[in-house]
């Protein structure tokens, strides 16, 4: 609850301090500050401390799982802030307003991660969608970022409208809009929830890129500033799949049996899309938008599961995944042609850049000692204890594909000619935080525990 | 009257605002049609909610006013959204003064 609030303040500070604050450092400094002070609140949330006393009526709560995922966001958000900050000034002369979006975009994820009613559910979803349409658009000038925008907008609504039919019919059908488990009478289910969460699930899987609703995902990240690109496929997209996995979990559990197969089917498409068109593209950020709905595919299959692990798995699968893109985003976003050939002999003029995107590359095609690798894992674990054998196999021959895409960067970087790096600007903190946000990655790799244990203890 | 005709009057309207969106090429258009989905789900959560009121009302006289409720969120967020949308809309107009989504294609490259 803490996190919530200070987010909602902090962009609404954020959004006034354009009006006096003219200098983009101090109003990235305040940022950071204000993200800082939104850290400690997912602490203390995570410490069972409340600093305000407010009756949601029983709609908003958290659970040491939400503010876990919570304090990942946040993080994520903190290491995105450090790195990629200063790039936000190219995009437009709007530099406070957009720290303010993305601060009320927290406040979304902070609400898809508690709710505990259909209406908060749709209400975070909608916080969350509605600044990213602006920052999609934010370069005003730039048709591509228009078109993105107007796409994503569409997308977007349209994917609401499918949420809002279903949550009608399942409160037509249940009376409620509470998550509550729904238990059917005499074992027969009212077509009406069917119905209903058919659409919710459909609706959710617009919201997360899952397949066959994804077609709109390479478009608008790639016609999106990249800087706000980074945001978007990171910690956007993780707090879809909280989302979609606490509703699955809390309210539609028991119903197993009626969505189980097309949760299979949509995994397992999502996964052979991704990866099979990753593999033909020649733009870096064009891969990572179809790398992001590959990955996509493994997170659903936590919806899948739905048990112990796939909690753990979900939570270290959003930070490995979140900092591993981060980090690869944030080089990209400084690179003049962002092309897999704008890499050539990247390695030998920026050595440790160059280094830590191995690591980053790494964790996402899920190589051992790295937080990607425990993270697959875990969700291939909890997918085989849920009972199915066959979707774990195919997913890992689905890596197995993705480890080429990941590894073209690699090899470009390492084993082309060229000069690449020789004009990259960076800074000396730039390239701590980035060594920082490896040393993450690897940590996690080997001592998976250091974040999962906040689940239980 | 029958609560069934409630559901069929708003899935048609849903399914009117989906087949608009699909293929109309009008940004707004579309848009029309998707606040078409969305008033199409308020009149249904209305119909639920005197639904539940029906039903429940001898024990529990506050029965599904939280539908009405929600009604209203709908109602706020489709004005956000409009607002963010028309604005994309009219920045999309001023670059290339048209507001065809035909121009989407270009990004498929």
């Amino acid at each position: 609850m803490n996190a919530l609030l200070f987010s909602a303040i902090s962009g609404v500070l954020m959004m006034f301090s354009g009006i006096s604050v003219k200098r983009n450092a101090t109003v990235r400094g305040l940022a950071i500050v204000l993200l800082l002070v939104v850290l400690a609140g997912t602490i203390l949330d995570l410490q069972g401390v409340r600093l305000l006393h407010i009756n949601t009526e029983g709609m908003l709560g958290f659970s040491r799982f939400s503010s876990l995922f919570m304090l990942v966001a946040v993080v994520s958000t903190l290491a995105y802030f450090l790195l990629s900050a200063r790039d936000m000034e190219a995009v437009g002369n709007h530099y406070s307003e957009y720290f303010a979006l993305i601060f009320f975009i927290l406040t979304g994820v902070a609400m898809t991660a508690g709710f505990q009613s259909l209406l908060i559910l749709f209400l975070g979803i909608e916080v969350l969608s509605i600044p990213l349409y602006i920052l999609a658009g934010a370069e005003k000038n730039n048709l591509k970022s228009n078109e993105a925008a107007l796409k994503y907008f569409l997308m977007g609504s349209f994917s609401t409208g499918l949420l809002l039919m279903g949550i009608a019919l399942v409160y037509g059908a249940t009376g409620t809009f509470a998550t509550v488990p729904f238990t059917p009478a005499d074992g027969k289910v009212p077509v009406l929830l069917t119905t209903g969460m058919m659409m919710l699930l459909f609706g959710l899987s617009f919201k997360v890129s899952a397949a066959p609703f994804h077609f709109w995902t390479p478009d608008v990240y790639d016609g999106s500033p990249t800087v706000f690109t980074s945001f978007m496929a990171t910690v956007v997209k993780a707090a879809g799949f909280i989302a979609f996995m606490r509703l699955f979990n809390d309210a539609f559990s028991n119903i197993a049996p009626q969505w189980k197969l097309l949760v299979a089917v949509i995994v397992a498409v999502t996964l052979f899309v991704g990866n099979i068109t990753a593999v033909f593209q020649q733009s870096v950020k064009r891969m990572l938008a179809y790398s992001s709905i590959a990955q996509a595919g493994f997170m659903m299959m936590a919806v899948y599961a739905l048990n112990s692990d796939a909690q753990d798995g979900l939570i270290l699968y959003a930070a490995a995944y979140s900092f591993a893109t981060i980090g690869i985003f944030a080089v990209l976003i400084r690179m003049k042609d962002q092309s897999f050939e704008g890499f050539n002999g990247f390695a030998r003029q920026q050595p440790l850049l160059a280094a830590t995107l191995v690591v980053f590359l790494l964790s996402l095609a899920g190589i051992p000692l790295t937080a990607g690798f425990l993270s697959k894992l875990y969700m291939l674990r909890a997918t085989m204890q849920a009972g199915s054998l066959a979707l774990p196999l195919f997913a890992v021959l689905m890596a197995a594909i993705s480890v080429y895409y990941y590894f073209r960067l690699l090899q470009a970087m390492y084993f082309r000619e060229g000069n690449s790096g020789a004009t990259l600007q960076v800074t000396g903190g730039f390239k701590v935080t980035l060594v920082l946000l490896a040393a993450a990655t690897i940590l996690l790799g080997v001592f998976p525990e250091l974040l999962t244990q906040w689940l239980y203890f | 009257m029958d609560i069934r005709y409630y559901i069929f009057l708003s899935i048609a309207l849903f399914v009117t605002g989906i087949i608009g969106v699909l293929t109309r090429r009008n940004a707004i258009v579309i848009f029309m049609c998707i606040e078409l989905m969305l008033n199409a789900v308020n009149l249904l959560l209305v119909a639920f909610s005197k639904m539940h009121y029906k039903a429940l009302a001898a024990t529990n006289p506050t029965a599904g006013t939280d539908g009405q409720l929600f009604v209203f969120f709908i109602m706020v967020v489709a004005a956000a959204e409009v607002s963010v949308g028309l604005a994309i809309i009219v920045m999309l107009y001023r670059n290339t003064r048209s507001v065809d989504i035909n121009f989407l294609n270009r990004l498929k490259h």
